[in-house]
């Protein structure tokens, strides 16, 4: 029986246990159906060309783990942004953890997903967003369809979130294979402000494929920092889906940290639904062994006077597979946009593989489009310069490196993030650097 | 360039619809509208080809029929029905002429009209001109000089027939009939073309080119080009195009085959003028070109192309980059302009070490056009030091056309350097500001602008060849301002 096969006959079960509303039940319904029809993608489609899904579709996943599972807040500290006073929603194997979240509802909702298909409360809300950021997308399609549980965030009209809000999602590995689709919302009404942190971490060696996506609305004049930490183990997947819907005068910024996982890919979208937004795209990926990295990134102008910034640095060794496609869509009425895409990739080993396309897809003539790709390696020159100075060669490397990075590094706009990236690039490339000097 | 008042004011009172527009009534011997077996077997059988090419181009044919036509371009149209072609279409009048008195008087009016007379060219220009007049090569000049030095410029039939051991050495070598649709459905019905070998230590001292020209109504044009140069040799030629003005849609499916060896150098350059269509979209020429060069040792294939015409075009001349030190470099400027589609890029194949590519493409789109870039570059496990450099700039004139951008770049060794930039922007208000306060016009200030825009591509082709090109671009330009 295949994944597929598999996901299929599983979704009548799924269905006779959640009890929901009849309306999301027409969706999940639309959304199998899809499914059935596209299934998982594969290399022949143009947005698949360099990323294959075949091996950890392979793997015999179980969907529905029994109950929550304990953690001990002390052994999954480490994953936690602790030194600074956050809100938390911590989902265990795809169950919510009330003992290790941090929930609120006061001024601002960060709660479930669960609780806002559920309750009557929410259910305008539900109506006006729930499934509408996203296009008919196979893997999309696949998540709604079993959507039951997530991160809902709304911060209402002109208010700013006082602390940032960290989504953590850990899989125990009780299961010896688990497949998780988290669902998130996220809701940033008019002039709110908001940051938040994302991670999927899973703390055994058995294989997990998460599937997630996030909806992310944001409104008039609103503003969002995003960040996505990805180190996990190498036998984790994630499939992350991410459609960011803006409106006139919003800003939002979304920074991935790719250092982990086996295989991880990033569909990030980006669509500009109104005058003068800025929608910015960061990315660092450092990645060795087998690991598999895949950037697929649109920004869809749809409106004059808009701008978009994406800037992805990259650095590839061992058998690793980095793939950057990047895509800009400039519509006939986008007048005035300002769009910019810069991929730059290092690569370490020659067994190392860099695949990249960035395009520019234009229809409007008053633009001011770029991009710029490049796949290098180390400038000998500097490295001899580092050297001549009496600095070791794996440390000259380093700084390379991390000088190669630090321009992305330098948007952060949480210390405590940037602090711990920092650490985080200068254990990955095996030296003892403090760069948060 | 500068323009003289007379100058200005000529071209501005001349209707510019489609220079090259007419048509020439020669009797043609043309086969039955459809395709099979039996039509291969005849084509091969009227162009008196042994029998090892027509098992050649039947097991192209087979394989074609099991082939779908592609749709991965980004571009739109109505897929041609393949059974309603003509493949097959020969000006009546018998080729071999020893002189150019015994030519159809005809044809060598066409040739005038199109600026290339045969007997000018001869004495000027020093250009051996191998003229394909639909589908038989009709006349070639300069064929003792060049016999001389051992240089073979012939039709490709011609070949078949005299160096059957060359042709059957390098045909489908580069461009295997399996390739892809196009490719194949070329190698099953092919015409003619042009072949041309230089041996070892050669340089050839013309430049070598053929004028392509469609001209029987509703027959498909599918020339085949194979080049080789032998170690050390080198070879620059040249390929124009025109076409007379259609209402339906005519399909050319071309292959140019390079072979560079050892230390060779083979530069290629196209100025392509099919009719794009009217101004609403009708009609024009649909061109899907399959061109590929391979480069053994410190071997340089260089693409050159101007393409303003074709209603529909799909076309990337490639380089495969196999021996150490070879060099593979592609130039491109792009133009549409009304209802034109264009696809069109190249592929880098970093094989060898120390292999270097250079990519500059020019896009222009105006009217209601779409231009697209496609492009790989790929750097093998193998190609240490690679070296890759493109730039793809895209002008947008108007904002009902559209420009894009494919780049695919693929890098499997860390000693590969490649960058990759591009940028789209429109003309600058100032700058045709700035041309109007000098009392240049609008239209004239884009030409232009334009012509310094292309400059980089331009200046990469043989100087008659550029001064054509020059103003082909304004030609093709006119009418899309205001």
């Amino acid at each position: 029986m295949t994944l597929k096969d598999k996901l299929i006959s599983s979704y009548l079960l799924f269905e006779e246990n959640v009890d929901l509303e009849s309306d999301i039940h027409k969706q999940r319904d639309e959304a199998i159906k899809f499914f059935v029809e596209t299934g998982f993608p594969t290399k022949k489609e143009e947005a698949w060309k360099y990323t294959s899904l075949k091996p950890i579709l392979k793997e015999d996943y179980n969907f529905f783990p029994k109950k929550e599972d304990a953690l001990d807040y002390k052994d999954v500290k480490k994953y936690f942004i602790h030194d600074i006073d956050t809100y938390t929603i911590v989902f265990v194997d795809g169950i919510f953890s009330s003992q290790l979240s941090n929930t609120t509802h006061e001024r601002i909702d960060a709660c479930l997903m669960s609780s806002a298909l559920n309750k009557d409360k929410y259910k305008p809300v539900i109506d006006k967003y729930f499934n509408k950021a996203v296009p008919k997308d196979g893997m999309v399609s696949l998540n709604t369809a079993f959507t039951r549980e997530g991160a809902y965030i709304r911060i209402p009209k002109n208010i700013t979130a006082e602390k940032p809000i960290q989504i953590l999602n850990f899989s125990t590995g009780n299961q010896e294979a688990l497949m998780v689709q988290p669902r998130n919302l996220i809701i940033l009404e008019e002039g709110a402000e908001t940051e938040i942190i994302e991670r999927h971490q899973s703390l055994t060696e058995n294989p997990v494929l998460t599937n997630v996506v996030t909806e992310v609305f944001v409104e008039k004049n609103a503003h969002l920092d995003y960040y996505k930490i990805q180190n996990d183990h190498t036998s984790a997947s994630l499939i992350d889906n991410t459609f960011i819907k803006q409106d006139r005068d919003s800003s939002a910024s979304v920074q991935t940290f790719s250092f982990g996982g086996k295989l991880t890919r990033n569909n990030l979208n980006f669509y500009q639904h109104g005058e003068n937004i800025n929608s910015i795209l960061k990315g660092v990926t450092i990645i060795e062994g087998k690991q598999h990295v895949d950037h697929n990134t649109l920004v869809h102008h749809q409106e004059p006077n808009c701008e978009s910034h994406q800037d992805y640095k990259g650095i590839f060794s061992g058998k690793s597979v980095g793939v950057f496609n990047g895509k800009i869509l400039v519509d006939k009425v986008a007048q005035k946009t300002n769009a910019f895409q810069s991929n730059n990739n290092i690569l370490i080993d020659d067994t190392a593989t860099c695949n990249s396309k960035p395009q520019l897809e234009i229809f409007a003539d008053d633009v001011k489009c770029s991009h710029g790709c490049t796949i290098g390696q180390m400038d000998e020159e500097a490295l001899y310069y580092l050297q001549t100075r009496g600095i070791p060669y794996k440390e000259a490397r380093a700084l390379l490196m991390f000088a190669f990075a630090n321009k992305v590094l330098s948007s952060v706009r949480i210390p405590e993030i940037k602090k711990r990236i920092t650490k985080q690039i200068a254990l990955k490339i095996g030296v003892e650097l403090g760069f948060d000097a | 360039m500068s323009y003289t008042e007379h100058e200005l004011e000529k071209e501005l009172k001349e209707d510019k619809e489609y220079e090259y527009g007419f048509y020439t009534d020669v009797k043609s011997d043309t086969l039955p509208p459809g395709l099979n077996e039996d039509v291969v077997i005849a084509i091969s059988k009227k162009k008196g080809e042994p029998e090892w090419m027509t098992e050649w181009r039947l097991e192209a044919f087979r394989h074609w029929e099991t082939m779908e036509e592609p749709d991965w371009a980004n571009v739109g149209y109505e897929k041609p029905d393949y059974q309603a072609i003509s493949y097959y279409s020969a000006p009546n009048s018998k080729p071999k002429y020893d002189s150019i008195d015994e030519v159809d008087p005809e044809l060598l009016d066409t040739f005038d009209k199109l600026g290339i007379s045969l007997d000018e060219q001869k004495k000027l220009a020093g250009v051996a001109v191998d003229v394909v007049m639909d589908s038989v090569s009709v006349a070639t000049t300069f064929k003792k000089n060049l016999r001389e030095k051992g240089i073979i410029f012939c039709s490709i039939s011609e070949a078949i027939s005299e160096h059957p051991e060359l042709v059957k050495k390098y045909i489908g070598s580069v461009v295997p009939p399996t390739d892809n649709f196009f490719a194949a459905l070329n190698s099953a019905v092919f015409s003619d073309g042009s072949f041309c070998y230089i041996p070892k230590g050669v340089r050839c001292p013309m430049e070598l080119s053929t004028y392509f020209r469609i001209n029987q109504a509703g027959t498909g044009q599918f020339e085949r080009t194979l080049v080789i140069a032998e170690d050390s040799s080198y070879v620059s030629y040249l390929e124009g195009c025109t076409a007379p003005s259609r209402d339906e849609n005519q399909l050319h499916a071309a292959i140019v085959e390079l072979i560079a060896h050892d230390n060779a150098e083979i530069k290629y350059s196209t100025v392509q003028n099919w009719f794009p269509g009217n101004k609403e979209g009708k009609g024009g020429v649909f061109n899907f070109v399959t061109k590929r060069g391979l480069c053994e040792k410190n071997a340089k294939i260089s693409w050159t192309q101007v393409e303003t015409g074709s209603a529909v075009t799909w076309k990337y001349p490639s380089c495969i980059l196999k021996g150490d030190n070879s060099v593979g470099e592609f130039y491109s400027i792009a133009l549409t302009n009304n209802f034109q589609q264009a696809d069109t890029g190249t592929k880098m194949i970093h094989i060898g070490k120390n292999t270097k590519s250079t990519i500059i493409s020019k896009g222009i789109s105006a009217g209601n056009s779409q231009n697209s870039y496609r492009g790989l570059v790929k750097i093998d496990k193998r190609a240490e030091n690679a070296r890759n450099f493109s730039e793809c700039d895209s002008l947008l004139m108007g904002n009902e056309c559209g420009a894009h951008t494919f780049p695919y770049i693929e890098v499997k060794n860390k000693t590969a350097q490649v960058e990759h930039e591009a940028t789209t922007s429109k003309i600058g208000e100032d700058q045709i500001f700035y041309c109007n306060q000098r009392g240049i016009d609008t239209e004239k200030a884009i030409a232009l602008i334009v012509n310094g825009y292309s400059k980089e591509v331009l200046n990469k082709l043989p100087m008659e060849f550029a001064a054509e090109a020059q103003k082909l671009l304004e030609i093709s330009l006119e009418g899309s301002v205001g």
